[in-house]
């Protein structure tokens, strides 16, 4: 079965250059209904008002860090089965297995290439 | 050190001068002499007591020298416009390529939209070469977060050498150290930025350490 490309997504990330890049990409890969926030507050707000089927997060941002996000989100019933995927310059293993830990579906190191992007999200979309 | 050692030569020749001129006159005799002056010279202290009392006196000069080293070194300049002129130009660094970048993911975007209306296999080509300046553009965020560690790594050198100029200069107070960046994942959970190449996993090795979870 094909991935259903008409899903929402929500991108966070504090810098509004990477969140056109990923856009962009999405887009590349026929994801067009992209939704932005620029930090974990807002990401979560979006989240509690919308109706979203994954979450492509950066870990560093304030005032609430992607990691922060992913804790609400897991700990969120109506939330906590989005698949979440972490996308990050950190890439030192005690970070991996943090994100592990709270629950993360899949994690991108950056820099990333769009084959890259497409395997995880095939993946925690039930098609990988 | 080496003109306590000098001195120690010259006090032994004009004991043996005292010795040929006074011959007579026993060792313990000139010893007793010799106590006496520099008990006269020190007040109540010993021999061993004031030759201390020496070196700590020539300690002392050697911070002073140093102190006026310091000064002339003008290290001030350091803090007032060398740290702050080159954060700035690591900022400006930092907006121009991100106008640059921005430009380039804009000339992009209207390329990308020009592919969905060329035949194939032109359309497919001019696609695959906007992606991977997509991919490439993606620098910018990683530069930006290398330079930011860098500012942070100069504003904590600048506090440090200003720390140096209070205590050796003695005018005003140093201003505090800035924080450290986190060095672990805790509390929010923000971290260290991109790690050098060889520092930190590959994708493969991150992919290999999540299956082993499974």
């Amino acid at each position: 079965m094909a991935i259903d490309k008409s899903i929402n997504i929500l991108i966070v990330d504090d810098y509004k250059t990477m969140l056109r890049i990923i856009r962009n990409l999405l887009k590349q890969l026929d994801f067009n209904n992209v939704e932005e926030a620029t930090d974990g507050a807002e990401a979560l707000a979006k989240l509690r008002a919308g109706n979203f089927s994954l979450i492509i997060s950066d870990w560093n941002m304030q005032p609430m860090s992607g990691l922060q996000l992913l804790q609400e989100v897991r700990a969120d019933a109506k939330l906590k089965s989005i698949p979440f995927i972490m996308v990050t310059a950190e890439s030192k293993a005690e970070n991996v297995v943090a994100a592990r830990q709270a629950g993360v579906s899949n994690y991108i190191v950056k820099p990333f290439n769009a084959e890259t992007l497409k395997e995880k999200i095939e993946k925690v979309l039930g098609h990988g | 050190m080496a003109e306590a050692f000098q001195r120690a030569a010259e006090l032994d020749e004009r004991l043996a001068a005292l010795r040929a001129r006074y011959p007579e006159a026993p060792v313990e005799v000139v010893a007793e002499i010799v106590q006496s002056i520099l008990v006269t010279l020190h007040g109540d202290l010993s021999s061993r007591e004031a030759s201390l009392l020496h070196e700590v006196e020539e300690l002392g000069q050697v911070i002073v020298n140093a102190k006026r080293e310091i000064e002339s070194l003008r290290v001030d300049e350091i803090t007032d416009r060398q740290i702050p002129s080159a954060t700035d130009e690591l900022d400006a660094i930092v907006t121009h390529t991100a106008q640059a970048t921005e430009s380039i993911l804009e000339t992009c975007e209207t390329l990308d939209d020009l592919a969905s209306s060329l035949p194939q296999p032109y359309g497919a080509k001019l696609q695959e070469a906007t992606t991977r300046i997509y991919e490439a553009c993606s620098f910018q965020d990683i530069t930006g977060q290398r330079i930011n560690k860098v500012v942070q790594t100069l504003k904590r050198i600048e506090a440090k050498v200003a720390q140096i100029i209070a205590t050796f200069g003695g005018e005003g107070e140093a201003p505090p150290l800035p924080e450290s960046p986190p060095a672990a994942p805790e509390g929010d959970g923000l971290m260290n930025g991109p790690a050098l190449p060889g520092a930190a996993m590959d994708q493969s090795d991150i992919d290999r350490l999540l299956a082993s979870f499974d």
